[in-house]
């Protein structure tokens, strides 16, 4: 007689499975039926069954194909019921449709044995870049990627951006009525077009990333910055042969850096602290080492395919650069200044001139950051908050103390945060007091 | 898949140069994929009648008399796989460059 399993052991096994093959099941059943939602639901049929019958009968000696073979049948039985609903002729058209639904997995290939349409038939990678497709709306294309690839609950994303679960739901509706209606192909674009797709795909991740990063100690957004750097790490794996890849890689190290700060990025009550005064024995060295790691694969992945590096790679190193300076007062502003020109130079932006303003005020002192800021021609930068503080803090080391003021005042006024706004008031407090000081 | 391309003119846009019209490659290529239905210029607004019915009565203005500048000078009817065939096909249009194009999925009566 058989023991059967307890109902932790079931879940435990049953969330392993579902964490390793969720994606790759729910990838092959849209190519295979062309139903996003169908898809979503037969994987969420087979879980389901999956509870109670591992319970009953034990857990399969492979869960994953088990998981895979429940949620084929249950996207086929879906397909039944709909057909036998839609038409009185019922059992005629069940057949058709089957048929039609297995003639259209036929002639799209079985996974592993599809006619590769350029170098990627992987289907995760296809439903990766038909989320992050660009005719789709950006918040499309998050909430795709969130719902489908990472496999987010819609209440969930509706929470982590602040929006009302009925309007996360439409928007999601809308998305795949557009993939349809508009005839977004589900595959990976060929050679052509390549570059500037990952680079789309790349962005998303990035968006997610930040989103994720961005203040709010909320436990959904933490989670989506360890899915974003997850989903990252898997679109380099897939993409191991192209010479995207050195990118790819470079936006992982990015995140990987840049996590590493996440427990050092808030204080006990909450508050915003800038890298330069946080705890560094509260980053985590071994996102760091992995980010070591990360970079260096993305340079040997460069030199095999003879490229360039690219905007996320020079952010990358700018970050290691931070990351591994035992204090910021010995951490190599020379060097971080160069990558932010070489950075302006591959992309051009104002707001990189003003990292690189900042980057020359460490090296060279104030008065050079400010002939770097001086030099930024670009009138979108006077709404911008950091603007301003920059330029107040350069200031304020040069001891114009009135004029710093005048700028922290107005980067309080453009800041889009409370810890930003919280944090701009106490410097404004810190100089007033210190000039009342002095005088 | 059955796209309409609408040519569409733009102020905004780059000035027109005639020799970077490449029309005639474009329609090599749209003819050697097998993706040509039809396709031509249309005369400016200017040349247009406007056909209203109200209370059964046929009224006719010429042309649209809006301000706008920007007007579909030309329409191209394709049949390609999928979106990113027809926004293949439509970034290599000349008038991509000197102003824009609007890619819609043909909608057909069922």
């Amino acid at each position: 007689m058989t023991v059967l399993p307890t109902a932790t052991e079931v879940s435990d096994v049953l969330a392993s499975a579902v964490a390793d093959e969720r994606l790759r099941i729910v990838a092959t059943l849209i190519r295979r039926t062309g139903d996003w939602e169908l898809a979503e639901d037969a994987l969420q049929d087979a879980v389901a069954h999956a509870l109670t019958a591992w319970r009953r009968r034990g857990i399969p000696d492979n869960p994953a194909a088990w998981l895979t073979t429940a949620a084929r049948n249950a996207a086929v039985d879906a397909l039944r019921r709909r057909a036998t609903e839609r038409t009185a002729a019922g059992k005629a058209a069940v057949e058709v449709i089957v048929d039609l639904a297995e003639e259209r997995a036929r002639s799209l290939g079985a996974p592993g044995e599809e006619p590769a349409d350029g170098v990627f038939d992987d289907d995760r990678l296809r439903l990766i870049f038909t989320c992050c497709h660009p005719a789709l709306s950006l918040e499309a294309r998050v909430a795709l990627t969130l719902r489908t690839v990472v496999g987010l609950d819609v209440s969930e994303i509706a929470r982590a951006f602040l929006v009302a679960e009925s309007a996360m739901q439409k928007r999601l509706v809308r998305a795949r009525a557009r993939i349809r209606e508009a005839g977004i192909p589900y595959r990976v674009p060929g050679p052509e077009r390549l570059p500037e797709r990952t680079d789309g795909v790349l962005s998303v991740l990035y968006l997610l990333f930040t989103e994720g990063y961005s203040g709010s100690a909320e436990l959904i957004r933490v989670s989506l910055a360890d899915d974003a750097i997850r989903l990252t790490r898997l679109v380099a794996s897939l993409m191991s042969d192209s010479p995207l890849l050195p990118e790819v890689l470079g936006l992982l190290a990015l995140m990987q850096f840049q996590h590493s700060r996440a427990a050092a990025r808030l204080d006990a009550h909450g508050e915003l602290v800038l890298m330069d005064d946080q705890d560094r024995r509260r980053w985590d060295a071994t996102l760091i080492g992995a980010g070591v790691a990360t970079l260096a694969a993305s340079e040997s992945a460069r030199r095999r395919f003879d490229g360039v590096a690219g905007p996320y790679r020079l952010q990358a190193e700018i970050a290691k650069h931070h990351a591994t300076a035992p204090s910021a007062e010995s951490t190599d502003f020379e060097r971080i200044a160069e990558l932010y020109a070489r950075l302006a130079r591959v992309s051009p932006s104002p707001v990189i001139e003003l990292n690189r303003a900042v980057a020359v005020g460490f090296a060279r002192g104030p008065e050079a950051g400010l002939v770097v800021l001086d030099g930024i021609d670009d009138a979108r930068l006077s709404g911008y908050h950091l603007f301003h503080a920059t330029r107040a803090d350069l200031l304020r080391r040069c001891g114009q103390e009135a004029e710093a003021l005048a700028h922290y005042t107005r980067a309080l006024e453009l800041a889009p945060s409370d810890p930003e706004r919280r944090f701009l008031t106490r410097r404004i407090a810190a100089l007033r007091a210190a000039t009342s000081e002095a005088g | 898949m059955e796209y309409l391309l609408f040519i569409v003119s733009d102020p905004a846009a780059p000035e027109y140069v005639p020799e970077e019209d490449n029309i005639e490659e474009w329609s090599a290529d749209v003819e050697s994929r097998g993706a040509a239905r039809v396709g031509n210029r249309l005369r400016p607004p200017t040349d247009a009648t406007t056909v209203t019915v109200r209370d059964g009565r046929t009224i006719l203005t010429d042309g649209p008399f809006t301000e706008t500048k920007e007007w579909i000078a030309g329409f191209d009817l394709i049949d390609v796989a999928d979106l990113d065939e027809a926004v293949d096909i439509a970034s290599k249009h000349p008038m991509a460059r000197f102003g824009r194009v609007e890619v819609r999925p043909v909608w057909p009566f069922e």
